[in-house]
């Protein structure tokens, strides 16, 4: 699909499929509404089909891959075995939906030094909005899920989707979202040593805090206060554990998948990820194009046009009719040719593969199978 | 059922917010509706949340402001007795502490900075460009959540002007934006659901975005070509293709149309792939036709 490359599909290792053979980790990002969740799914089941233990990771799953999939109950917070048809050669799809909260109390649980504590944290108030609130916990909790499924001897692939973000790095730096929360200043503030040397502190005891729990109330101001209390001691575990997830993203065998799909806007945002993503030395290992318009043939846009008038002039409108048709496919498909231009620049250095836009949304095992003869073409 | 006097319906509450899932052309949607109420005479403002810059490209000659949560919770903050340290709360991060603590602070201090320009009346139409995805339920619960986390003080106040706000159909509607697809409109089912049970605010039209508004094609194959011989192939697996897609489409209006009461308002597919301010003015003539 892209002879300036001079790629040979199949087995060279700059082809998609030699991206995916030599991976255990495939992290796709991209902008929302790409198709990013489908082309995870779509790759891990082709991965399967040629002899991988594949999970795949999905932030929010449409319900209709989940139905696609077969998976008559829809995705849960543990990976699920897929049935997939052709399993001669011993591989195996597994699929799961990160559960954030769960996934966040396990992190905690690892590493509390008792259940006393860990049952401290996970009941309080602060920690439970943090859970569900902190920008970036979505992205952590994905690159923990990540390491822990890379850790999973189940599995010799894991294919993450990242969370719809406009901001690659969200993911990138998410192993470290939690440490540098507590490093925080605010923390300090709430944790500063009192007089008598002891880092305890009430909100009477300061003033900047009083005024913050007068305007946010003061129980849930005590509520964070005994959070942070709850966390002293727990951060150099955190750290350590950011350090190897981080670690994981930078290894030769994990391999970024940009997935764009030929609208301006989203074309703007693929740029800014891989700009954002080369900025800090990752590179992007292969770029996916999706919902191409095809172009039904090499002739012009023009030609199918004086078609179409000759036949209007002819009084033959139906033919006429057909022929406008394919001149207004042609325009669509090389505007969006027009607009890939300026990306497809930008990430030469990978393996790009395109893949049509189908006349209706994948919802099934047939649609999935098509996508996949395009993507390992 | 569709294009049945769109900007009526849209214009009977001062403040509109569009919201979609990402990828659905909510600011496209924005700016087509800004630019149609412009050209009927109505002072717009467009207000966008994320710092994106793409409204005041497409719409250069209207009022286009950019809310920040950062910078409304600080002016909050100065409005509340921080006057001198506020800049170093939110610079220090403190401010996601805040947010923390006290979860939608940082949405409800937007929606309260919103409030207030609703409530200067220079405007006939606020547009907002709302938060992408699944947060734009986050966003108009923020006020409902905090009302009841924080029973006294001046969140607890702001909280309530605000639920006022969203829950006044002349003041406050919100309009959902989506694509003739399957999951899009599976998606807009959802988030309806959970703004009429958890919000309570008026529900305006919904958009759906890039319909392909071509007649229909005749099959291809019942066509006589007459002697044209080159290109008919690819003629004939253009108009099937179209077939299909329409087809596609046809179900998925038909679906949204039995299980949504509301207005529909259907905008058509440009043949680019990217628009400009021509674009939208193109729309909005479309839209008012």
């Amino acid at each position: 699909m892209t002879p300036e490359l001079g790629d040979v599909p199949g087995t060279t290792p700059n082809s998609f499929s030699g991206v995916v053979e030599g991976a255990s980790v495939l992290v796709c990002c991209g902008s929302g509404g790409v198709g990013k969740t489908t082309t995870a799914a779509v790759i891990g089941l082709e991965a399967a089909r040629r002899g991988r233990r594949v999970v795949v990771v999905t932030i929010d799953p449409a319900r209709r891959l989940a139905d696609a999939l077969g998976l008559a109950d829809g995705l849960t917070g543990e990976p699920q075995r897929v049935p997939v048809d052709d399993s001669s050669v011993g591989g195996e799809l597994w699929a799961m939906m990160l559960d954030t909260p769960a996934m966040f109390e396990r992190v905690v649980r690892a590493n509390a030094p008792d259940a006393a504590q860990a049952d401290r944290i996970v009941e309080n108030r602060f920690y439970r909005n943090l859970a569900g609130a902190l920008s970036g916990t979505q992205e952590y909790m994905a690159s923990e899920a990540l390491h822990e499924l890379h850790g999973d001897e189940r599995f010799d692939l894991v294919v993450v989707d990242t969370p719809p973000s406009r901001n690659a790095l969200d993911f990138l730096e998410a192993p470290g979202v939690l440490t540098r929360f507590l490093e925080h200043k605010a923390f300090k503030l709430l944790m500063m040593p009192t007089r008598t040397g002891l880092r305890v502190l009430t909100v009477a005891t300061q003033p900047i805090l009083k005024a913050i729990g007068r305007v946010v109330g003061s129980d849930v101001l005590a509520d964070a206060v005994a959070f942070f209390q709850a966390f002293a001691g727990m951060d150099v575990g955190f750290r350590q554990r950011a350090e190897a997830v981080t670690a994981l993203l930078r290894a030769d065998t994990t391999r970024f998948i940009l997935v764009a799909s030929p609208q301006r806007d989203t074309l703007t945002e693929a740029g800014w990820f891989a700009n954002q993503l080369a900025g800090q030395g990752f590179s992007v290992h292969a770029t996916v194009i999706n919902r191409l318009h095809p172009r039904f043939g090499e002739g012009s846009v023009a030609d199918a046009a004086s078609r179409a008038a000759t036949a209007t002039e002819r009084g033959k409108f139906e033919l006429a009719a057909v022929w406008n048709n394919l001149a207004e496919l042609r325009t669509i498909a090389d505007a969006e040719r027009a607009e890939l231009a300026a990306l497809l620049e930008q990430v030469a250095d990978s393996t790009v593969v395109e893949v049509p836009l189908l006349p209706s949304d994948v919802h099934d095992v047939v649609a999935l199978d098509v996508l996949a003869q395009h993507l390992f073409a | 059922m569709s294009n049945v006097n769109p900007l009526a319906d849209l214009t009977s509450s001062n403040l509109v917010i569009v919201a979609g899932k990402g990828g659905v052309g909510k600011t496209t949607v924005t700016a087509v509706l800004a630019r149609a109420a412009a050209d009927a005479g109505q002072r717009v403002l467009v207000i966008e949340l994320d710092g994106k810059e793409a409204l005041a490209e497409l719409l250069p000659d209207l009022d286009v402001r950019s809310i920040s949560a950062a910078e409304s919770l600080e002016e909050y903050l100065v409005e509340h007795g921080f006057k001198r340290t506020a800049r170093r709360l939110v610079s220090t991060g403190v401010i996601d502490v805040i947010g923390t603590a006290a979860p939608g602070i940082d949405d409800l201090v937007v929606l309260g900075k919103i409030k207030q320009l609703e409530r200067s009346n220079e405007w006939d139409l606020i547009l907002v460009d709302g938060p992408a995805a699944g947060h734009a339920i986050k966003f108009l619960t923020s006020a409902s959540g905090l009302l009841d986390a924080v029973r006294s003080g001046p969140v607890h106040d702001q909280a309530k002007d605000v639920l006022e706000l969203l829950r006044d159909p002349q003041r406050c509607g919100v309009l959902l934006v989506t694509l003739p697809e399957a999951t899009p409109v599976n998606e807009l089912i959802e988030t309806l659901a959970a703004l009429d049970e958890r919000v309570g605010v008026r529900l305006a039209s919904v958009v759906v975005n890039q319909v392909d508004l071509g007649d229909p094609l005749p099959d291809p194959d019942e066509i006589d070509f007459g002697r044209a011989r080159v290109q008919i192939e690819d003629a004939i697996a253009a108009a099937a293709f179209r077939r299909a897609h329409l087809a596609v489409q046809a179900a998925e209006l038909a679906r949204l149309t039995t299980e949504v009461q509301l207005q529909q308002i259907h905008l058509s597919a440009r043949p680019v792939a990217g628009l400009s301010g021509d674009d939208i003015e193109t729309l909005a003539k479309q839209l008012v036709r």
